[in-house]
């Protein structure tokens, strides 16, 4: 059985953690883009949870849910974007770039299906170190349109590799819509050409979310080969920070909040055994640790020039 | 000392490396039972097996991306690309991946993995088969590169490259594949990946090569000495880093630097090369640089046509009369 109440609160953490990086933003504080996943947080925790702490993760551009549905420290999460030396990778990785291999975390990935042969890689020395761990990478529906996507379901699969292939599909890459460039319409079915089971499934309800890839990770870890994952979600909020939106209406996007995954499993709480003031303080806990990450975050200080021109070599 | 093939000079390395280290793999395409396009793994498969040799279908690009994900959970790969020109295919994880890591991981992560290919015509190989694309290569930070020129040079520079803890191209030569050369077979034998070596010594112009040409080089040296003219023959051998150290020191000595590479002409090994030499040997030079390399354009078919493009010992010769003659 998972622990509900803190999938939810690590759910809060991710959603008030990109809230705080818009405000940040307005204020001038954080450089460059940045990708968020508002709405999308089900899809981390659920499969992440239902992965063991020491079974390693690849993610993409859209990667804070990954990252601190893992557990990572919140404040070096927060660091890293604000490009302090407190950050995961004192500052020269940011958003797109964070690895923390004390967490199993291998790094988000800025080239889109960048990170699919990495973690058919990484399955490839899990399974060549004979190991029982796994890989468990996560794209979206426009990585899958990328070669990297293709080829590496197939090696996966004719090498029988532990990777689970993750695919947020939500229903647009950047302003593309799937049914503009994905001829299949969904992803799912793309595994049958690669030989291996592929399902998709609601990402807005975190439990269902956790059960297939519970399930799905079983069978992989006892040596089934790869398997894919669709997860249907939205983002709520644009693509990067600076997306007006045109290519979808209002409408939809109120449609779609109506399946917002934090009120999904809020509703659910009661029913599971907790009263509403443990989920409020668990809630107020959660965004107390982000304001507390951000202003630990800000205190810190930058690297120097030996940071900034140094360690391009081991 | 015993001479080997430069072919099986790499693959007397790979061997000794998949004996030495059991985190050694091969990744490719056909290097299993066929030995690689070019016979470079021959024999290897029967030897380790399926379990040591991984043969890959045709996707660079992901092969290629899976062995920076093996390396950094500490699995060393060692990738062969089988003609130079395909390299484009996996460039995407070469210059975002594997070269940018280790530094933007904040040195959390090390990428232990090699890429061999053969760069460089052969005669008749055409367009798709038979560039030198170390220019593609060297303005791509966080890569090692190695381009041996002779059969000592393709042994010691790989075991090298396998053992050290960072991404490293080594450029092979499908033209000096089937040349014979002097190795040592002490199998601990390694050469340094960042040393370039004078070849053969002289005093009146140094001939700063690599790879294939190098050979040629010594050859066109051989020539003018019956002339009286003595040339320094320095091999770069490590295209990046360049070992400003050594070829300075050449230069500062002979005053004269003619250039000579397989690559395309425009922004590359040679034109680094003279850029570093006007900012830190202009008071040497005693006549203008002159570099020989191939033609701006695709290498063709033809093997009459590829001869006019790629650099020939003629040219070579035109170039250090032109040199001397200021």
């Amino acid at each position: 059985m998972p622990d509900f109440l803190d999938m939810y609160r690590r759910m809060v953490l991710i959603r008030t953690f990109e809230e705080t990086l818009s405000d940040l933003f307005g204020k001038g504080v954080l450089g460059g883009t940045s990708h968020f996943c508002i709405g999308q947080e089900a899809c981390a925790v659920g499969v992440i949870d239902a992965a063991r702490p020491t079974d390693w993760l690849v993610s993409n551009h859209r990667g804070h849910g990954h990252l601190l549905a893992r557990g990572l420290d919140t404040a070096k999460v927060m660091g890293e974007l604000m490009g302090k030396i407190i950050g995961y990778c004192r500052g020269r990785g940011g958003s797109q770039h964070l690895c923390a291999m004390d967490k199993c975390f291998l790094g988000t990935n800025g080239i889109t299906g960048g990170g699919i042969p990495i973690a058919t890689g990484a399955a490839f020395a899990l399974k060549y170190q004979k190991t029982d761990r796994i890989a468990i990478v996560f794209f979206g529906d426009g990585a899958s349109n990328q070669g990297t996507f293709h080829e590496s379901l197939n090696i996966a699969s004719l090498w029988k590799l532990p990777v689970l292939f993750v695919c947020e599909n939500n229903l647009y890459g950047m302003s593309n819509p799937t049914a503009k460039s994905c001829a299949s319409g969904t992803i799912a079915p793309r595994a049958a050409a690669y030989a291996m089971p592929g399902a998709a499934h609601d990402g807005f309800d975190v439990q269902t979310v956790y059960d297939a890839a519970s399930q799905a990770i079983a069978r992989i870890r006892q040596g089934g080969g790869p398997e894919l994952l669709e997860l249907m979600t939205y983002r709520f909020c644009g693509h990067s920070k600076n997306d007006p939106r045109v290519y979808r209406t209002r409408e939809e996007e109120e449609e779609m909040r109506q399946h917002d995954c934090i009120a999904v499993l809020e509703q659910k709480l009661p029913a599971l055994g907790y009263d509403q003031e443990t989920i409020t303080q668990t809630a107020l806990s959660a965004r107390q640790e982000v304001a507390q990450a951000a202003e630990t975050a800000l205190a810190a200080p930058t690297g120097g020039l030996a940071d900034a021109t140094q360690g391009v070599f081991a | 000392m015993r001479e080997l093939y430069y072919s099986k000079a790499v693959n007397e390395a790979l061997d000794e490396e998949l004996a030495r280290d059991p985190a050694v793999v091969l990744i490719g395409e056909d290097i299993g039972p066929y030995g690689g396009a070019f016979g470079v793994t021959r024999e290897l498969f029967a030897k380790y097996g399926p379990e040591r040799i991984w043969e890959t279908p045709i996707s660079e690009n992901s092969f290629t991306g899976l062995a920076v994900g093996a390396a950094m959970l500490g699995v060393r790969p060692v990738v062969e690309i089988m003609f130079m020109d395909f390299i484009a295919l996996a460039l995407d994880q070469l210059l975002n991946s594997a070269g940018k890591l280790h530094y933007m991981y904040g040195g959390q992560v090390k990428v232990p993995m090699v890429l061999r290919t053969p760069g460089g015509a052969k005669g008749g190989y055409g367009p798709s088969h038979s560039q030198m694309l170390s220019n593609l290569l060297v303005g791509i930070p966080g890569l090692k590169i190695v381009a041996p020129s002779n059969a000592a040079q393709a042994k010691g520079l790989l075991k090298s490259a396998i053992r050290d803890p960072n991404p490293v191209i080594v450029i092979e030569n499908k033209r000096l594949y089937p040349q014979k050369g002097e190795v040592p077979s002490d199998d601990d034998f390694t050469l340094p990946l960042d040393r370039a070596v004078v070849v053969s010594p002289g005093t009146d112009l140094s001939l700063f090569c690599y790879s294939a040409m190098t050979p040629v080089c010594v050859a066109v040296k051989n020539a003018f000495l019956q002339t009286g003219v003595n040339l320094e023959v320095v091999d770069l051998v490590s295209l990046q880093p360049l070992d400003t150290e050594t070829l300075f020191a050449s230069l500062r000595k002979t005053g004269r630097a003619v250039i000579v590479e397989e690559a395309c002409l425009t922004g590359g090994v040679g034109a680094e090369l003279s850029a570093l030499f006007a900012e830190h040997c202009l008071d040497s030079l005693d006549a203008p640089i002159v570099r020989v390399a191939a033609k701006d354009v695709p290498i063709p078919s033809s093997l009459a046509l590829e001869k006019l493009v790629l650099p020939q010992p003629e040219d070579i010769i035109a170039a250090v009369k032109e040199n001397l003659a200021y």
